[in-house]
């Protein structure tokens, strides 16, 4: 293969790329993205991961997208597209669900903002960018409600971990301690006036979400601001690496992993943020089948008892060596030190205790059934 | 980073000691640096026979599994057992971190693989380091 002949695919650039590069973080393309997949001068994946179980770390999460839905039918085209029930938002308040294709499967997961009476802001992942767009906007039609793509707009940082807020109030007029998890505010942050601060994120962490203009020179400002208030946190930059194995060790899906356009929502375990309550939804009438036709596959988390790590595609066998599933994500856990992974099994070996094998190189390695999530952050006393 | 002027070098990054009968094998430090944190290592059982240019075993950093290459053929005598539960010390000190040790079946192998010189041309062209 010749250069001539290859059709370079455009990767994009977020607007701290070159910061990332100046800090000399190791640079991946990821879903078309350049993205920086650690920082060496922060210590590496593990270093950075368990930063934010037990500091804070910040990421450039500038490449997830951002579609904003106003007017008057703003909320029937939210419920329209999307399973959770967007109707129990206060103004100010946010929610993690879907948008489903007719069959029930995912087009992607979202994060819901209610900004304001008829205003909604859905946070979409960076792979799916412009299918979720055109998606929503060819979905909403029939809605007197304007779809803009407000993608390109913000620079988004995420600021995790248990010192995130202490790190954040520094740089902010707003009160975060009056904002909850799953609520954001708008206040000034660095000197930047009526910032979005969403207390969203990740990394199965407290944290938040800071949206914020994406020329350059602001995008650098706020990100060297909140990296030098964070040092007396042991504050440090983060990668995806992190980033994946932070949110794998909470379960948090990951779509083209733990979701895509080929599994369901029965099957993907995401059924607290379905509302099947609600009379109509796209998907909604595929997924009522399906659940009384019975989940064949579910999701489990498991944790290898022999020596080995599983990976994204291994297969997953039975006890007699017959190939039974796959794994959608696997890794390393920095922070509970033992080798986890997401995989789909039939439903008859989902329960807690279950013992599988996972093929790693030609050799089936024992894996157990465990609960999930791996991670959960203890509760404020 | 400096590289042992006595090792020989491959272009998948692992590093042989010999010599001239048994040889001691490990993976550059430029490795481990691309790798990240290595968390795991699989290697072959003492008696395992190894080929040049072939894969051995395999390491794996978080975000990556990567195969091992055997520099030069022969039998493994010995492995370094500390790594299966300290992989992390190849990090710390790759050159110093070998992973086994061989009996050559063709010493003269060794003079197709790189210099120190000539690998750290290579990896500053490959790398950018």
């Amino acid at each position: 293969m010749s250069a001539a002949e290859t059709i370079t695919p455009v990767i994009r650039r977020t607007a701290l790329n070159s910061v990332h590069r100046q800090m000399g973080a190791k640079m991946v393309e990821f879903n078309g993205w350049d993205m920086p997949v650690e920082y060496p001068s922060a210590g590496g994946i593990i270093a950075e991961h368990n930063a934010v179980r037990t500091g804070v770390g910040m990421f450039d999460v500038s490449h997830m997208g951002d579609i904003r839905l106003q007017g008057p039918e703003a909320l029937a085209a939210v419920q329209h597209i999307s399973m959770n029930d967007a109707s129990r938002l206060a103004v100010g308040q946010a929610q993690y669900s879907a948008m489903l294709y007719p069959q029930g499967t995912f087009v992607d997961d979202v994060i819901v903002h209610r900004l304001g009476d008829d205003d909604y802001l859905l946070v979409i992942n960076a792979g799916t960018r412009e299918k979720d767009f055109n998606w929503v906007r060819d979905n909403t039609r029939q809605f007197k409600c304007k779809v803009e793509n407000l993608s390109d707009d913000f620079t988004q940082i995420a600021i995790q971990g248990p010192k995130g807020v202490d790190l954040l109030q520094k740089l902010t007029d707003a009160n975060l301690s009056a904002v909850k998890f799953y609520w954001v505010t708008r206040g000034t942050v660095c000197g930047l006036r009526n910032i979005l601060i969403a207390r969203t994120g990740y990394t199965a962490e407290d944290g938040f979400e800071i949206y914020v203009p994406s020329d350059e020179a602001t995008s650098a400002m706020v990100w060297n601001k909140v990296l030098e208030a964070g040092k007396e946190f042991g504050a440090v930059p983060c990668g995806l690496g992190a980033r994946n194995t932070l949110r794998l060790e909470g379960k948090l899906p990951l779509y083209g992993h733990e979701i895509s356009d080929t599994i369901n929502v029965w099957e993907a375990g995401l059924d607290r943020f379905c509302k099947m309550e609600k009379p109509e939804f796209v998907g909604r009438v595929a997924l009522e089948k399906a659940k009384s036709a019975g989940v064949k596959r579910t999701l489990v988390g498991l944790e290898m008892v022999e020596r080995g790590i599983a990976r994204d595609g291994y297969k997953v066998l039975d006890d007699a060596s017959r190939e039974i599933g796959y794994v959608t994500s696997g890794s390393y856990a920095p922070f509970l030190k033992k080798n986890i992974a997401l995989a789909y099994v039939p439903s008859e070996f989902g329960n807690v205790g279950s013992t599988v094998k996972v093929e790693i190189r030609g050799q089936g390695v024992k894996a157990q059934v465990v609960p999930t999530p791996f991670y959960k952050r203890p509760k404020k006393a | 980073m400096s590289y042992p002027a006595d090792f020989r070098y491959t272009k998948e990054h692992e590093w042989i000691k010999s010599d001239g009968k048994t040889a001691t094998i490990g993976i550059t430090d430029y490795a481990q640096g691309s790798l990240g944190d290595i968390v795991f290592v699989d290697l072959p059982k003492p008696g395992a026979e190894i080929t040049a240019g072939k894969t051995f075993g395999s390491v794996e950093s978080v975000k990556a599994v990567s195969d091992l290459y055997a520099p030069a053929s022969g039998t493994v005598t010995d492995v370094n057992g500390e790594l299966a539960t300290a992989p992390e010390k190849i990090n710390k000190d790759a050159h110093g971190s070998w992973m086994m040790k061989v009996t050559l079946k063709n010493p003269g192998e060794l003079n197709g693989l790189l210099s120190a010189a000539d690998y750290e041309k290579f990896v500053a062209e490959e790398g950018g380091h």
